[in-house]
C-alpha cells in the first residue's frame, strides 16, 4: 500500500520504428477507476500490454502497484480484448476460469479446495456457473466475454485491467457489469478500456485519452459537453472544465 | 497376423509402436493445441544431420539425432520468440540445411554404406530392445513432467498471454515442450522415418480434439489412435509387404479424412438443429 497502483514516466514505444506511444506519463492512485477512451489504434491496448508486462517498453518507466509491470503479476487481474481465438480447444468453463488461481500453485498441484470456492464465486457473479462444464467453443461471444470476466475476477485482483470488457454482451450485462465493478472499486483498482461513453460518465472515477500520447484526467465531474466533444474528438475529453484548452501533443495531425 | 506374433522383430515392433505412439500422443497434443506442427516438421528434418554427424564420427545415431534435434529446436524456438514474424523463414532454412548437411556428411564416411532410407521412412520392424528401452524412458519422463505441470501446460497451450500475466513461467515451458518434443521425434523417427514424423505427431490429436472435451482426455485419445494405426498399418504392411512406416500413415491419412467427412456431415445437421 501507498505506492500509487500505476506510474508511468516518459513511457516509449513503437513497433518496427513506426511509433505506437510517445512521451506518455501518467499516475493512477490506488482505489481509482479509469476510464481509457482513444480512437482504434490509438495504442490502447499497447500500453495495456506494457503495463502487464506482454510488451516491454523501448524508453521511460512503468512501476505498478511500485513494482516493474511483470514482479506484479499474482496482484492483476486481465480481460484481453479478443475471446474468439483457439475456439476449438477442448476447455472448459470453469478449467478456463481455474487459470486464473494458478498462480503460487504448488507444482503437483491440484486446484485446492479455495481455488474451487473462488471460481465458483465468480461464475455465479457472472452468470456461467451452470455453464461450468460446457466447451468454451459452444458458447456465444457474449457469453465468453463473461466467462473471460470471470478468469480476470478470479485473480482476485488488486488492480484488474479490462479490455473492451462489453464488446459484444447485451446491454442489460452491461449494466450488471459495471454496477458489479463499482461495488468491486470499493476495494480494487480499476482500469477499463471502452468505447462507451456513457459508461465512462456513470462509473468511472478519472478518464484518460490515449492517441500516441496520452491525456490523463484525474477526478471531477465529466460534464456533458465533454462526451459531446469525446463524440467528436475522443482527444479533447482531456479538455475538462476548459473546453478549449486542448494540449499541444494532441494537435490534430 | 497371429502367425506373425512370433517372429520376434514383430513383437519388438508392436511394443516400439506402443511406446512411441504414446509419447507422441501427449506431446502431439501439445504441438498442435501450441501450433508448432511447422517447427515440429523442421527439427525431425534437421535431426537427419545430428544422424549424419553420429555416422560420420562413429557413434550412435539415435544419440547423435537426440543431441541435434534438442539443440535445433532450442535454435528454433529462440528465433520464435525473438522474430515471429520470420520464424517460418528461418525454420525452413535449418530445416533444409540441417538435411543437406546429414546427407554431405554420410558422402564423406569412408566405407559406410548407410542406407538413408531407413531415417527417410522409418523401419519399425528393425527398433531394437534397446531403442524400446529407451522410449519407454522417455514416456515415463514425458508422463511426469505433464502430470507436474498440467494446469501450467493447459493454460500456456490456450492462453500464452494470460498464463504470462498471472505468473506462469511460459518461457521455461516453451522450451521444455520443445526438448520433449525434439526427443519425441527421434523415436518416432525410428518408427515412420523422418519425412512421415509430421503426420504420426498431428493426425490422432486432430482427430482426437474433435471427440474430446478437455486436453488429458485428448492426450489420451490421440495416444490409443496412434496405437490403432500402428497395429493397423504394421498388420497392413506385414499381409501386403508395404513399407511399414508409409502404410502406419496412410493407415493414419484415411482415419483423417474420414473424421473429417463425419464430422463435416454431422456439423450439417448439428446447425440444422440449432435453427
Amino acid at each position: 500500500m501507498g505506492a500509487p497502483a500505476i506510474e508511468v514516466k516518459g513511457l516509449q514505444f513503437s513497433y518496427n520504428d513506426t511509433p505506437i506511444l510517445e512521451e506518455v506519463t501518467f499516475s493512477v492512485e490506488q482505489g481509482d477507476f479509469l476510464g481509457l477512451l482513444g480512437p482504434n489504434g490509438g495504442g490502447k491496448t499497447t500500453l495495456l500490454k506494457l503495463l502487464l508486462g506482454i510488451l516491454k517498453p523501448c524508453g521511460g518507466v512503468i512501476r505498478v502497484l511500485g513494482e516493474v509491470p511483470h514482479n506484479a503479476k499474482h496482484r492483476v487481474g486481465y480481460m484481453p480484448q479478443n475471446t474468439d481465438f483457439n475456439i476449438n480447444f477442448p476447455i472448459s468453463v470453469l478449467e478456463i476460469v481455474l487459470m486464473g488461481r494458478l498462480y503460487g500453485s504448488r507444482i503437483w498441484g491440484r486446484h485446492s479446495r479455495k481455488d474451487h470456492l473462488k471460481a465458483e464465486e465468480v461464475l455465479k457473479k457472472v452468470g456461467m456457473w451452470e455453464h461450468r462444464y460446457t466447451p468454451i467453443g459452444y458458447l456465444s461471444g457474449g457469453q465468453r466475454q463473461r466467462v473471460f470476466i470471470g478468469r480476470a475476477l478470479a485473480t482476485d485482483p488488486e488492480i484488474l485491467f479490462l479490455d473492451e470488457p462489453t464488446a459484444s454482451v447485451d446491454p442489460e450485462f452491461e449494466t450488471d457489469l459495471f454496477d458489479f465493478l463499482r461495488e468491486l472499486n470499493k476495494e480494487v483498482t480499476i482500469l477499463v478500456v471502452t468505447h462507451d461513453i456513457g459508461v465512462i460518465s456513470r462509473y468511472v472515477k478519472s478518464v484518460a485519452c490515449v492517441n500516441r500520447t496520452m491525456i490523463f484526467h484525474k477526478g471531477g465531474e465529466i460534464t456533458p459537453e465533454m462526451i459531446d466533444m469525446a463524440y467528436g474528438c475522443p482527444v479533447d475529453l482531456v479538455a475538462h472544465g476548459l473546453p478549449h484548452r486542448v494540449l499541444p501533443a494532441h494537435e490534430e495531425e | 497376423m497371429w502367425d506373425a506374433l512370433q517372429f520376434e522383430f514383430m513383437r519388438n515392433a508392436l511394443l516400439a509402436g506402443v511406446l512411441v505412439s504414446i509419447s507422441c500422443g501427449i506431446i502431439g497434443s501439445l504441438v498442435v493445441a501450441n501450433r508448432l506442427v511447422f517447427l515440429s516438421g523442421g527439427i525431425a528434418h534437421a535431426a537427419f544431420g545430428g544422424i549424419g554427424l553420429a555416422l560420420y564420427l562413429g557413434f550412435s545415431p539415435t544419440l547423435g539425432a537426440a543431441l541435434f534435434s534438442v539443440a535445433v529446436s532450442m535454435i528454433m524456438g529462440g528465433v520464435s520468440l525473438k522474430s515471429k514474424h520470420r520464424a517460418d523463414t528461418i525454420i525452413g532454412v535449418l530445416w533444409a540445411v540441417g538435411m543437406a548437411l546429414g546427407i554431405i556428411l554420410i558422402d564423406l564416411t569412408p566405407g559406410y554404406n548407410v542406407d538413408p532410407m531407413s531415417y527417410l521412412f522409418g523401419s519399425i520392424l528393425s527398433v531394437s530392445k534397446a531403442d524400446s528401452w529407451f522410449t519407454a524412458a522417455l514416456d515415463v519422463v514425458i508422463f511426469l513432467i505433464i502430470l507436474a505441470f498440467y494446469r501450467e501446460f493447459l493454460a500456456m497451450s490456450y492462453d500464452e498471454e494470460f498464463a504470462f500475466v498471472v505468473g506462469v513461467p511460459v518461457r521455461f515451458l516453451y522450451f521444455l515442450l520443445l526438448c520433449m518434443t525434439a526427443l519425441s521425434i527421434v523415436m518416432i523417427i525410428r518408427v515412420v522415418g523422418l519425412i512421415l514424423v509430421i503426420a504420426l505427431l498431428t493426425i490422432p490429436p486432430y482427430i482426437a480434439e474433435k471427440y474430446t472435451n478437455s486436453l488429458w482426455k485428448m492426450m489420451v485419445l490421440s495416444s490409443l489412435l496412434g496405437i490403432l494405426f500402428t497395429f493397423v498399418g504394421l498388420w497392413l504392411s506385414y499381409s501386403y509387404d508395404f513399407t511399414s512406416g508409409a502404410t502406419i500413415i496412410l493407415v493414419a491419412g484415411v482415419a483423417f479424412f474420414l473424421t473429417q467427412i463425419i464430422h463435416s456431415i454431422n456439423g450439417r445437421t448439428l446447425q440444422a438443429h440449432r435453427r
